[in-house]
């Protein structure tokens, strides 16, 4: 087992550790050196071992899912819980911990309006909204830092608005051309549970446009970036794991490919865990979330063409680290005062 | 230390001690290749670089 008996180690329960972003978190949080688990909790899974639901964590951790109703006092909160639940038991959760980091949609939205448009019914707790800070260290490094509530993010969300942030910061996009991003995910974006569509015979081999415009996360990326002229389109593709958000905008006039390299290297400097990839050379030229697996890193690619001034921007993730589990664990770290990339160098894989 | 810009990108390359006029260097933030023009004052152009061709 691992040992964590740090004597400047935080206290973290993980309510609702039985999902994908929950086992994802829990193999991020039993490695940090910062960090003891002393709770997981799961209704559905009550007594039984962590490692017999999240199999790659045998003999990382001795911990039984235990009662979400029996919460033990802890320092850092984190809830995995199914969209809709959090907001519902928010005053309880907050008297359990001073911190807390909410992987669900549930304070992600500044405006409660946005709830019953996007979520389909209104907001149980609208007055918590403006407490939490978006949990998107790309765009909220410095009021994370004196945060105390944080919201998740949504992975779609987030491969979006990192491949729109450079161009967003610079200015460079034209603000009345509509914006398009085009984003194709793996099947672990739906969850732990299955459903007809997952079935192994449906889903297998599949390239399927589910949501061509209307996607709750859409409200995540006009919220965040402040665009309005702006649709996501979610094709679901033949990987478990990973996220590739293409943009498609168009750039102001005389804006040329070097005023890109300088929003794209900005953006890479200003934040550990944004690289840019535009490559010359070898097989991994532009962005993909093969190799990012496991990673919390999310490369960033470009393309204009100067004819007409489209631009094409592209962001490859994981979906269940940088889009879900690894920004949680980095938002922590910046709340918590701990160096914002503790427990989260792993680079991915190659070949996978 | 010499330092020139790449002409693709405007990345700041640090050239290495003992580079040579003619020379083919990588610009470590696009990749392309860069020749050596010279070096006093240091001037690199683009070298040609194979195209790959997917066909995809």
């Amino acid at each position: 087992m691992h040992s964590q008996n740090s004597l400047n180690s935080v206290r973290a329960v993980v309510v609702g550790g039985s999902g994908y972003a929950g086992g994802e978190l829990l193999r991020l949080l039993l490695s940090h050196p910062q960090v003891e688990v002393i709770q997981v909790t799961s209704r559905r899974h009550l007594g039984e071992f962590v490692y017999q639901v999240h199999p790659n964590l045998r003999k990382q951790t001795g911990l039984k899912f235990s009662d979400p109703d029996l919460l033990q006092p802890c320092e850092v909160l984190f809830l995995a819980l199914p969209h809709g639940q959090t907001q519902h038991k928010i005053e309880e959760f907050s008297e359990a911990a001073k911190y807390i980091v909410d992987l669900s949609a549930d304070f992600r939205l500044r405006d409660p309006q946005a709830y019953p448009r996007w979520y389909g019914a209104p907001h149980a707790a609208p007055e918590w909204l403006s407490r939490f800070v978006y949990g998107l260290p790309e765009l909220h490094r410095e009021e994370l830092r004196d945060a105390r509530f944080v919201s998740g993010v949504g992975c779609n969300a987030t491969a979006s608005i990192l491949a729109l942030q450079p161009l967003v910061q610079a200015g460079l996009l034209e603000n009345d051309r509509p914006v398009i991003v085009e984003i194709k995910v793996g099947s672990s974006e739906g969850g732990a549970e299955g459903n007809p569509g997952s079935h192994h015979p449906e889903r297998s081999g599949v390239i399927r446009t589910f949501s061509p415009f209307g996607h709750r996360h859409t409200a995540e990326v006009m919220q965040e970036l402040g665009l309005t002229n702006l649709s996501l389109t979610m094709t679901s593709v033949d990987l478990v794991r990973g996220a590739l958000a293409t943009v498609h905008g168009v750039v102001k006039p005389g804006v040329t490919l070097k005023d890109l390299w300088k929003a794209y290297r900005e953006m890479a400097a200003q934040n550990p865990f944004i690289r840019v990839l535009r490559e010359q050379r070898g097989v991994y030229r532009v962005p993909e979330p093969k190799i990012l697996a496991g990673s919390n890193f999310a490369d960033l690619g470009f393309d204009l063409d100067t004819e007409n001034g489209h631009v094409v921007s592209m962001c490859a993730i994981d979906n269940l680290m940088k889009g879900a589990s690894g920004s949680a664990v980095q938002c922590m770290n910046l709340m918590l005062g701990f160096e914002e990339t503790l427990g989260l160098e792993f680079p991915g894989l190659h070949p996978i | 230390m010499s330092h020139v810009n790449c002409p693709e990108c405007a990345a700041e390359i640090v050239l290495e001690a003992g580079v040579e006029a003619g020379e083919i260097i990588v610009c470590p933030d696009c990749g392309v290749d860069l020749e050596i023009i010279s070096l006093d004052p240091v001037e690199v152009n683009l070298a040609p670089i194979e195209e790959e061709d997917w066909g995809e």
